[in-house]
């Protein structure tokens, strides 16, 4: 038994059968083919699958699809500008060399667009404790943090 | 140089961070097939029988195979390159499913169906008959007399391997011992013993290991595999499934982090064998996250039963180590790690008397240790450099001093031959103390009471970067001119993360003359098209296959310059390329040698040197790949603030050696262009004269090796009521040669300072008597998140070795090696609690803090 679901997606319309079962995560990846959405874990502890639903960062995989009806998705594909520009996030964590093998990096560039997106400005411990939801065993952090304070911190 | 040594962005990072780049899974077709493996509920035992008709009805199964079904034959999953002398091969202990079960969560069966439900479904229905054994979790119980051994038919009790090492054959700490006291008199001598202990801990890659696997229409199995070694998993599928090797193809794509898990084969074999028996249909065999932790490979747990003897006035005399690894299940990397363990025990410090180390590896009914980051080196440092601040403990030694008069000398020669050419170690632990202020923190610290205490501590470490003359490593690199002068460069060492496709385009670049911006090196490896390398693994790829791409690079740009001598019709001899250009080359008539010549070897004031020694950087570069030794070979050492330099043919094996810049031209530079890459290029293609397409292709043996080295200092807070570490300042001080790209080194040394706090104070997969592992998950197995960790400092010091393509030496690993000793060490000197064994989790420092007497 399908249901119908109806949602935006990267700023598209989408309607979807979708099994009641199914999580945001399965349903991105492998119904809308948005693979910046990754699985690391399945339970919640890693980040990697992470988008904004409604301008909140949510980990998808303990997200259920029906959750999502009527609300606006944004993934990493989502932050590509017109003519391929990069959201300044983007290009911070190209900068300051805060990617290594690449896994976390989109589930961690959306909680910093979500960041980002408060408008405020943020000390180094806060942003350690805003992103301490997401694991990362390439870079130890340093890296990213750095990115993410040239966009958000106090100092930027 | 022109691109090596710079820190060009990653070839990478936007495909990254716009979540293109694609992994294993994300390349998966829509109608994949999903496959779950059925796990043993037994530790120790036999599968007597499999029912499978409660399975088989549910909906949406395809195929469920058993260990009764699938091929007889036992295959070996270590990622090295093969022996073809079969006494050294890795040992082929396991079928693609098994009967005899040997650990919690063994491969028993395997189902098939159209989604992930269906198939976890259907094996929970599967039923299992077993004669179950006792559960043999430990090496205490493993060697326990009666234990079952775990594979009769390889060996006779669960001792795999057994090796002893000796700085000297006839070296016996009890004798050493004897002679010390006859020396010095027994009250003028230092001795500690204990027992040390290191836990198994997950590498905990994010990215889940995970692959698909489907028939191709020309008949060949094509798996895509987030493995770190795609060539050898393509030689494994062939063996285990006993299929002929090029009827195997192999995949690589992105993958998202491996750090030695992935250097193993893991279920690659087992899901093309599911694809084959599914009529060749697409198959995906994704593990969870629990079964990733518990059921691929994990570090070796560690015991070591040490001793060490030093005068009181602070000569390290003598030492000796019993080392016990438990290796698990199943052989994976065989003894290698477990002797790797040993030999850096003994040869970290310099033992006035000697050393005698042995190792053993031992088959356990639990998860199957293979390898982690650095091989065996972080178990061997926590031991040796516990062992040498007990020792100074006990003595009143500086643990600085100590080791900068007991640790390894410059010029070190190790047993089998390896040299350690570059020696920066001791200023390395003088850039640390430097930094953390060691003379004034220890004594600060000195005397300190109150539930919160501070300390200050170090741990050092060296690394040897190749393989050989252990094993010979082959590497490969293509090159291919493109009709607008770019070129594309091809391997199979692949990017896993490190960083290692920007690093061989920026020696592509250094070496042929192209700038940056028109190298193009792909990503992925495909069996059926990348030249063969062994793989990503140990710290090899920017020296072992750094020496391919070099070498490849020579040859294609020999080949320019040959068609352009055809085109300008003068002599290739009078051209050079530079910065995309045929340039004619000018001889300045003035040389400058990069190295003083062998009569002026002298001290140089260390002021003059603190960035690097000036080597290289010559616009060509006629390294000679003959093996041969040039006249001016040296070999440096940072000693007193001073660089010094050594004659190569004055150390034991210099003959032996390659002196990276033989044969550099050196006083050439470029003169008028004469021709761009783009009208060379373009001619070789269409030329209805002389029509070419200009490639290169190498293969090299690496012969040559050499040990990087550095250390870690640490400034903890310890809050002993709550048995909590606080790390306030932390940095790591690297002797990893030149750098070939400085942001990327920091960025990978940053990635193991994290990875060495966690197993110093949070990680390890505990076990139930049942041999069933109780913390498979990443909420219980403990990996820091950002709170968890300080902002990190990082120091290189870069001095040129002579061994490494661009003087170039390890990095990858030894990050992670010196930290968890340094905060051990740390905690000695807060509280003067010898922590005999890691993670130093807040219960067991409340413990160990109440035995003392401290809370």
């Amino acid at each position: 038994m399908l249901n119908i679901v109806h949602m935006w997606v990267n700023g598209k319309e989408v309607e979807l059968a979708v099994d009641p079962r199914e999580s945001l995560l399965e349903t991105l990846r492998e119904k809308l083919n948005l693979t910046s959405v990754k699985k690391g874990c399945g339970v919640g502890e890693c980040g990697a699958c992470t988008v904004l639903i409604d301008g909140v960062a949510v980990d998808t995989c303990l997200y259920l699809t029906m959750w999502a009806d009527s609300k606006h998705i944004l993934t990493t594909e989502g932050l590509k500008g017109p003519n391929g520009e990069l959201n300044p996030i983007q290009q911070a964590f190209i900068d300051e060399a805060a990617v290594q093998c690449g896994f976390c990096t989109p589930g961690l560039i959306m909680t910093a667009v979500e960041i980002v997106g408060t408008g405020r400005k943020y000390t180094r411990e806060e942003l350690r404790k805003l992103i301490a939801g997401h694991l990362c065993r390439c870079t130890g952090y340093e890296n990213i943090l750095n990115a993410i304070e040239k966009v958000a911190g106090i100092h930027s | 140089m022109e691109s090596v040594g710079k820190s060009f962005v990653r070839v990478d990072a936007r495909g990254k961070v716009t979540g293109e780049a694609k992994y294993a899974n994300d390349l998966m077709p829509k109608d994949c097939l999903q496959a779950k493996v059925v796990r043993s509920t037994i530790a120790n035992g036999v599968v007597k029988s499999i029912d499978i008709s409660e399975a088989e009805k549910v909906p949406g199964v395809v195929k469920i195979v058993t260990c009764f079904d699938v091929p007889d034959i036992q295959f070996p999953t270590a990622g090295h390159p093969w022996s073809v002398e079969a006494a050294h091969q890795d040992v082929p202990d396991r079928k693609l499913l098994n009967t005899r079960v040997r650990q919690w969560g063994d491969d028993i069966a395997a189902v098939v169906a159209v989604d992930n439900v269906a198939a976890e479904r259907a094996a929970s229905l599967i039923r299992v008959e077993y004669e179950e054994y006792d559960p043999i979790v430990t090496v205490e119980e493993a060697l326990a007399p009666g234990a079952t051994p775990l594979h009769p038919d390889i060996r006779k009790d669960n001792i795999f391997v057994h090796t002893s090492f000796r700085t000297s054959p006839d070296f016996d700490y009890d004798k050493a011992k004897e002679r010390a006291i006859e020396e010095y008199g027994e009250e003028n001598l230092i001795e500690v013993e204990g027992v040390y202990r290191t836990p198994r801990i997950s590498h905990c890659h994010i990215e889940v290991c995970t692959s698909w696997a489907y028939v191709d229409t020309n008949g060949k199995v094509t798996v895509i595999s987030s493995t770190q070694i795609p060539h050898i998993t393509r030689r494994v599928i062939g063996q285990a499934l006993g299929w002929p090797i090029g009827k195997v193809r192999v995949i690589k794509p992105y993958i998202g982090g491996g750090f030695g898990n992935k250097q193993d084969v893991l279920y690659e074999p087992l899901n093309a064998y599911l694809s084959i028996v599914c009529g060749g249909r697409p198959v995906c065999l994704e593990l969870s996250r629990e079964e990733c932790i518990s059921q691929t490979r994990t570090r070796h747990a560690c015991k070591g039963v040490l001793r060490g003897l030093a005068t009181k006035d602070g000569k390290l005399l003598a030492r000796e180590g019993d080392i016990y690894t438990n290796k698990g299940a199943y052989a994976s990397h065989g003894h290698a790690i477990t002797g790797g363990i040993t030999t850096n025990f003994k040869d970290i410090m310099h033992d006035e008397y000697g050393c005698r180390s042995d190792g053993y590896s031992v088959y356990t009914s639990s998860a199957v240790s293979g390898a982690m980051r650095a091989y065996g080196v972080p178990q061997a440092a926590f031991l040796a450099d516990s062992l040498t601040d007990d020792i100074c403990y006990a003595g009143g030694f500086d643990p600085l001093k100590f080791r900068m008069e007991n640790c390894v000398p410059p010029g070190f020669v190790a047993s089998n031959g390896i040299t350690y050419y570059s020696y920066s170690l001791k200023e390395c632990m003088k850039r640390g103390a430097e930094f953390i202020h060691w003379d004034e923190k220890r004594r600060e610290y000195a005397n300190q009471t109150g539930p919160i205490r501070r300390g200050v501590g170090m741990g050092i470490f060296m690394y040897k970067v190749g393989v050989y003359p252990i094993s010979l490593e082959t590497s490969s690199a293509r090159m291919i001119l493109n009709q607008d002068g770019s070129i594309q460069v091809e391997l199979s060492a692949t990017e896993i993360g490190q960083g290692a496709d920007t690093v061989f385009s920026q020696m592509a670049s250094e070496t042929t003359g192209i700038t940056m911006d028109k190298v193009y090196i792909i990503s992925t490896q495909d069996t059926d098209v990348a030249p063969f390398d062994t793989g990503a693994y140990a710290s090899r790829q920017s020296f072992v296959t750094g020496k391919a791409v070099k070498k490849c690079a020579l040859e294609l740009r020999a080949r320019i310059l040959d068609y352009a001598s055809y085109m300008l019709n003068r002599p290739a001899e009078e051209l050079m390329i530079w910065r995309n250009n045929i340039c004619e080359k000018i001889h300045t008539g003035d040389p400058v040698p990069e190295r003083p010549a062998r009569d002026q070897a002298e001290e140089k004031p260390a002021e003059q040197n603190t960035k690097k020694l000036a080597l290289g950087g010559s616009y060509i570069d006629n390294s000679r790949n003959d093996g041969s030794v040039g006249e001016s070979a040296k070999y440096s050492a940072w000693l007193d603030g001073k660089v010094k330099e050594y004659d190569i043919h004055d150390l034991p094996n210099g003959e032996a050696a390659i002196l990276r810049d033989t044969g550099v031209e050196k006083d050439i530079q470029p003169g008028e262009v004469l021709l761009s890459m783009e009208e060379l290029a373009m001619n070789a293609f269409y030329s209805l004269d002389r029509s070419e397409h200009i490639t290169a292709e190498v293969t090299n043996q690496c012969k040559e090796n050499t040990f990087a080295s550095g250390c870690c200092f640490v400034d903890i807070e310890v809050d002993m009521p709550l048995g909590k570490v606080k790390v306030n300042n932390i940095i790591n001080v690297h002797d990893s040669g030149t750098l070939l790209n400085p942001k990327l080194a920091e960025a990978q040394v940053h990635g193991g300072m994290s990875m060495g706090i966690g197993y110093a104070l949070t990680e390890e997969i505990l076990y139930n008597e049942k041999g069933r592992p109780l913390n498979a998950n990443l909420l219980d197995f403990k990996i820091p998140t950002a709170m968890d960790v300080p902002d990190y400092h990082v120091e290189f010091l870069e001095m040129d070795d002579p061994m490494g393509p661009y003087g170039n030496k390890a990095l990858g690993e030894p990050p992670a090696i010196p930290v968890a000793p340094a905060i051990r060490n740390a905690i000695l000197h807060a509280t003067g609690v010898s922590m005999k064994e890691i993670p130093m989790t807040q219960q067991k420092l409340v413990a160990a803090f109440k035995e003392a007497g401290l809370i």
